[in-house]
Order: C-alpha cells, then sequence, then structure tokens
C-alpha cells in the first residue's frame, strides 16, 4: 500500500495553487543498493488531477523524475469548498488517490 | 437457499466494488516515447513534428545544478490556447522525462524537480491548435542524479 499522498492548495482570487508530494522510490534501475545489485525499476507513470469529479490534468512521468516526487500545477475557476482529487499509478501498477477540499 | 442467495448477491457487489473503484482511468503511458533512448526517437513516438522557437515558453532553472538527483524545473506556457507540455533532457539515458495535458480548468503551468545524469539542454514542447513552440534551457550539473 502506498503511503498517503500531501496536497496543498491555496487560492488566490480564482486561481488554485496546487502542490502534491507524492512518496516514491521512482527507481531508475540504474542505482546500486549496498550489496552492488541493481535496484529495480519502480517509478510512478502516470497521474492526474481532477476538480470537482472532472480532468483538468493528465501526466506521463519517467523514471527521470525524482525521488519523492513534488509538482506544482494552477488552475482556474477554482472556489472555496472544490474539491481536488489527485491519483498516481507506477509501473508495478501501485496506486494512490488523495483528495483535499480548497479551503 | 436465500442465505446462499444474499452471500452470492453481496459477494458479486462486493467484488463489482472493488473490480470497480480502482479501474480509475488513466491516460495510456506513452511507451515508445519514454522508453526512447535519444531526443529524436522520443519526439518521434510523442508525435512532436516541426516545431518553432518560442519566447513564449518560460523556463525557469538552476544555470547550475550542484545535485543532479533534484533539479527543480518550471515552466510556464504563455501561447495560447496550450494543450500540452513536453519535458526533454537531451542527455538523460531516457530523455523524456514528462508530459503533461491540460484541460480546461487548468493553466498550461507546472513544476517538478527532475534527475539530471549530466549537464544537458532541457527541452521544452509546447503543443497548440496543432502546432508545436519550443524552448531550451542548458543546465550544468556538478554531480549527476541517475546512479550513485
Amino acid at each position: 500500500m502506498a503511503e498517503p499522498m500531501k496536497i496543498r492548495a491555496t487560492l488566490k482570487g480564482d486561481l488554485a495553487d496546487v502542490r502534491v508530494l507524492m512518496v516514491h522510490p521512482m527507481e531508475t534501475g540504474q542505482r546500486k543498493d549496498t550489496a552492488g545489485n541493481l535496484a529495480p525499476t519502480h517509478f510512478i507513470q502516470e497521474m492526474s488531477v481532477r476538480l470537482n469529479g472532472k480532468s483538468v490534468i493528465e501526466g506521463q512521468i519517467s523514471q527521470a523524475v525524482s525521488r519523492n516526487p513534488v509538482f506544482s500545477f494552477r488552475l482556474k475557476g477554482v472556489k472555496a469548498g472544490d474539491k481536488i482529487e489527485i491519483a498516481w499509478l507506477d509501473n508495478l501498477g501501485e496506486r494512490s488517490q488523495a483528495d483535499v477540499a480548497i479551503a | 437457499m436465500n442465505l446462499l442467495r444474499r452471500n452470492t448477491i453481496q459477494f458479486a457487489a462486493a467484488l463489482a466494488a472493488t473490480l470497480l473503484v480502482p479501474l480509475r482511468a488513466f491516460a495510456a503511458w506513452n511507451k515508445e516515447a519514454f522508453q526512447a533512448k535519444t531526443a529524436a526517437d522520443a519526439l518521434k513516438g510523442l508525435g512532436v513534428g516541426a516545431s518553432a522557437e518560442s519566447r513564449d515558453i518560460v523556463i525557469e532553472a538552476p544555470q547550475i545544478a550542484e545535485n543532479g538527483a533534484v533539479v527543480p524545473v518550471e515552466i510556464t506556457s504563455n501561447v495560447p490556447n496550450t494543450k500540452s507540455i513536453a519535458v526533454v533532457i537531451d542527455k538523460n539515458p531516457f530523455p523524456l522525462t514528462a508530459k503533461f495535458d491540460f484541460g480546461e480548468g487548468a493553466l498550461p503551468y507546472v513544476k517538478v524537480n527532475v534527475k539530471m545524469g549530466e549537464s544537458s539542454f532541457v527541452r521544452v514542447f509546447a503543443e497548440a491548435g496543432g502546432r508545436f513552440h519550443t524552448a531550451s534551457k542548458e543546465i550544468k550539473v556538478t554531480i549527476g542524479g541517475c546512479g550513485g
């Protein structure tokens, strides 16, 4: 089970700054562990951001995104109480989903 | 009989719930583009044809990154009607790093931390109205961030 995401959204007028932290090793498959073995590739491949149930951003990423990825996005036409949902799926089929109401 | 029937219905409902809830649709990961080992092949995989240099794409990133494992890159496209942004790091083993599709309600903006194996140009491709616009920025890396 993946660790929960942390989502922070701040509203300025009708623009929302959305910052999300995903806890994930993002292994490139090129890093050696302490025993000298290559750590298997393990990284988030897909993510989506929804505003009130409607998809607003669909992302695809590679293993070159840093460990414990942090993304910032900007949404418009947003008001207090709106719901932001973020989900991801990795190359091993693990997934995580979280939501936050804009304060 | 009734009990069996009820259990069957409950089981079927539970199964449907477990099957339905996680089936959140994602845009399919573009394997061809993401597994490409050269920037040219990655762009081909993405369907990026001719692209025009644009000053309307702003890339904010350090000129010198001391730690290649975490290089913050902030991208804003001021090209009207930008619907997607792709990030390509030329010298990385797999150059295509990220692609974001922006729907109604999202600004064509993203900030992300990336890994860079060595100094490289970071190129951004923004798609708007079926055309591709591009901008690039060279980032020098002191310590690479892919192995280690």
